[in-house]
């Protein structure tokens, strides 16, 4: 499994939705370490509330270590860092059954999918919102665009 | 010479697909109950001429008796086919029906059994409470866990062993010997069985996952022949299949915003549960709708009392609405041994949530204000959801909690006996208990501590507080749980402490491979898979479900039964037949 950029089409249309995801790469600075204890401030039955420190860290450079878990589907240009490896149950397998606590990456180049047993460290920009995937219908609320990743 | 030879072979193969049996649904053999809505739908194997197309009801057209014009679809979606549809029909008189649907040679017969019940309610409230994958081995070991044994005899029995009649369900589903808990739900709850994801419609051809045709719910006739309040208390997500089959319609159970609506439609007035994830609107984090529907106003709106948190639960109860939307996880809740023991899980995220017993009681208390009676459902769900990933303790320790909830349903069945008691599985689980693990064997190798037969001797649970709980699951000598099915995974013969099992992860090949995250533990073995290595788990057992019953209406459970006849009993006992809305 090859993970790829975006194609400037592709690139094209997601800034034409909604101007959100793909920015000029900016020049990377040292990215601040977040993990997955600290993305959320309230959790509630009734929402989320999103931590100071990803409000802070929005838009900037940010490293986070996770799992990564296979593609939904062979063609996406994402995958989902997840805190643990994940296993989804086969008769439920639908994106609203991930936890709410994962992180879309979206890939500044391609790279070779690691294995999920493997811990990797994604280091790229944080976006903060809800957006859907336009290809797969994916909704995320945080993602780490122009990202590459590395095995821990 | 040779093409042409090819064409006429490709010819002859599609003679005999359109003269072959269509299929007409409900399914041969179906049993409905009279006056209940139903689809029905023919679908011819190939495309047929509407002038040729036939179908009568015991010799006269299917329009006469059903009292509706039957549309003709020529192609279907996706489908080189031809179909009838006739929606939301009733047939009032109980009987046989023998349906012929016919176009040119493809000829197919059906037969339906049409069924009243008593003119008068044999029970004013059922209880109907299941443990999702229940399987005799859960019982078992949750009478020893909670109960203990001495010299070969129990130490004391569980609520469940004193109920008063059983019977043996079959599970199977319309397409397959196997089954999941969304069609084995839909069977009891509609009396229909259908495919696997399927809940309350027989599984059609086409790709639409809504569009299936559909068969009236319990809650549907409950709504449409009484006025008693209906509960559903779970927890796992209320859009799961379980819950879902109380009230859904759809191919795909995984379409859980929609069941949500659908739930939403009926308003059950006690829901208590996870998945507030599919009340949320969109824009709230922590949704999983992808529209701004927000049904915790719609509920709260309708007069619901809502609570999140097992304090408010009880606030609730002092309610006199009788209408209480308890939400508390936005997935699944966590197990009782996370819950009130290990805290590990998601309890962290959300420490307050109410367990079962909490919940029935909250939902009894409520339900029962009504005068003309309730059904409540309630469900166990971690039975399952804990026994698919091999992680015995916490399946067990969830079936303790079951047999609790059992107890609050008995105590009020007591002082009611107007009330019918259903306890029960979905489906079961591929696994036994063949003895114990005793880390005081000798060995190095953990499954030299392995005791059978008589080596097994008896597990050194402790229960000081007499709370029906084992103080701990991690005793020296404890069950040995064992599945006869699984994916490539370690075996570390011992309680998980840390947090439920997750004995295999997804390669980037969608193949499961062992979560080396066990690898380490003093005394794993490596166990290879006997399932497709697309499975994640361990899977559902074929085996029969044992179903147990009290309370007037419980003399109709005996021997074997198919699922689906089990809802002929509950509409029996609830004279579903019979118009008593006041």
């Amino acid at each position: 499994m090859i993970y790829t950029a975006p194609d400037r089409r592709q690139a094209l249309a997601m800034i034409g939705a909604a101007a959100l995801c793909l920015s000029a790469r900016p020049a990377r600075s040292a990215p601040s370490p977040i993990s997955f204890n600290e993305l959320y401030g309230k959790v509630s039955v009734l929402g989320l509330t999103f931590s100071d420190k990803v409000k802070a860290l929005e838009g900037k450079p940010v490293a986070m270590r996770g799992f990564m878990a296979p593609p939904l589907k062979a063609e996406a240009n994402f995958f989902v860092l997840t805190e643990i490896p994940m296993a989804l149950c086969p008769f439920c397998s639908s994106d609203a059954d991930w936890p709410d606590d994962i992180i879309v990456v979206y890939l500044d180049h391609a790279q070779t999918f690691e294995q999920a047993n493997a811990t990797i460290e994604v280091s790229g920009k944080l976006e903060v919102g809800s957006w859907t995937d336009p290809d797969t219908g994916f909704v995320s609320l945080l993602r780490i665009v122009n990202a590459d990743f590395r095995r821990v | 010479m040779r093409s042409l030879l090819a064409i006429l072979t490709a010819t002859t193969i599609l003679v005999p697909a359109v003269a072959g049996a269509a299929t007409v649904y409900p399914l041969d053999r179906a049993t409905i109950l009279t006056a209940s809505p139903f689809d029905v739908k023919v679908e011819f194997d190939g495309v047929v001429a509407g002038s040729d197309v036939t179908v009568t009801i015991n010799g006269k057209p299917a329009a006469e008796v059903l009292g509706k014009e039957a549309t003709f679809i020529e192609k279907e979606d996706g489908v080189e086919a031809s179909a009838v549809r006739l929606e939301g029909v009733t047939i009032a008189e109980p009987g046989t029906y023998t349906v012929v649907a016919k176009a040119g040679d493809d000829e197919k017969t059906v037969t339906w059994e049409v069924y009243g019940t008593s003119a008068e309610p044999k029970a004013k409230n059922v209880i109907f409470l299941i443990a999702d994958g229940l399987s005799v081995a859960h019982r078992t070991a949750a009478r020893i866990m909670s109960k203990g044994m001495t010299e070969g005899k129990a130490n004391g029995r569980l609520n469940m062993d004193d109920l008063d009649r059983m019977a043996f369900i079959g599970t199977s589903s319309t397409e397959s010997v196997a089954t999941d808990s969304a069609n084995t739900m839909s069977a009891y709850m509609t009396g229909h069985k259908s495919a696997v994801n399927a809940l309350g419609v027989y599984a059609d051809r086409t790709a639409d996952p809504f569009d299936d045709p559909k068969v009236e719910t319990l809650v549907e006739a409950l709504r449409r022949q009484t006025s008693k309040s209906v509960g559903i208390v779970t927890t796992s997500e209320l859009q799961d299949a379980t819950p879902a089959a109380l009230f859904a319609h759809t191919r795909r159970r995984a379409e859980k915003a929609a069941i949500n609506t659908q739930i939403f439609d009926l308003k059950p007035e006690v829901i208590l549960g996870g998945g507030s994830a599919y009340f949320l609107p969109q824009s709230v984090a922590g949704s999983k709708r992808k529209d701004d529907t927000d049904h915790v106003a719609g509920f709260r709106d309708a007069g619901y009392t809502l609570a999140t948190t097992k304090g408010e639960l009880e606030a609730a109860a002092g309610s006199n609405t009788g209408k209480v939307l308890g939400l508390f996880h936005t997935g699944n809740m966590d197990t009782t041994l996370d819950r009130e023991f290990l805290k590990k899980g998601t309890v962290e995220k959300f420490p307050e949530q109410p367990g079962l017993v909490d919940m029935t009681k909250a939902a009894i208390d409520q339900l029962s204000k009504n005068a003309e009676g309730f059904v409540l459902i309630v469900e166990a769900a971690n039975v399952d959801k804990m026994s698919h990933p091999l992680d015995w303790d916490r399946a067990v320790v969830d079936t303790i909690e079951f047999d609790k909830a059992i107890g609050v349903a008995r105590e009020f069945a007591e002082k009611n006996p107007d009330t019918l008691i259903v306890v029960t599985g979905d489906h079961t689980h591929g696994v036994s208990i063949i003895g114990t693990v005793d880390d005081e064997k000798p060995g190095d190798q953990m499954r030299e501590k392995v005791g059978t037969y008589a080596e097994a001797g008896f597990p050194n649970y402790v229960d000081s507080n007499g709370d029906g709980y084992p103080d701990s699951v991690d005793v020296s000598r404890r069950l040995f749980l064992a599945a006869n099915n699984g994916p490539d995974h370690y075996e570390t013969f011992r309680p998980k402490l840390d947090g439920p099992f997750v004995p295999a992860i997804q390669d980037e090949n969608k193949k499961y491979i062992a979560n080396e995250a066990y690898k380490d533990v003093p005394g794993a073995v490596f166990v290879e898979g006997n399932i497709p290595r697309e499975g994640d788990t361990g899977v559902h057992a074929v085996d029969d479900v044992v179903l147990q019953a009290t309370g007037p209406g419980s003399e109709n459970f005996k021997g074997y039964m198919e699922q689906s006849d089990v809802y002929r009993v509950l509409a029996d006992a609830l004279a579903l037949g019979t118009a008593q809305k006041k």
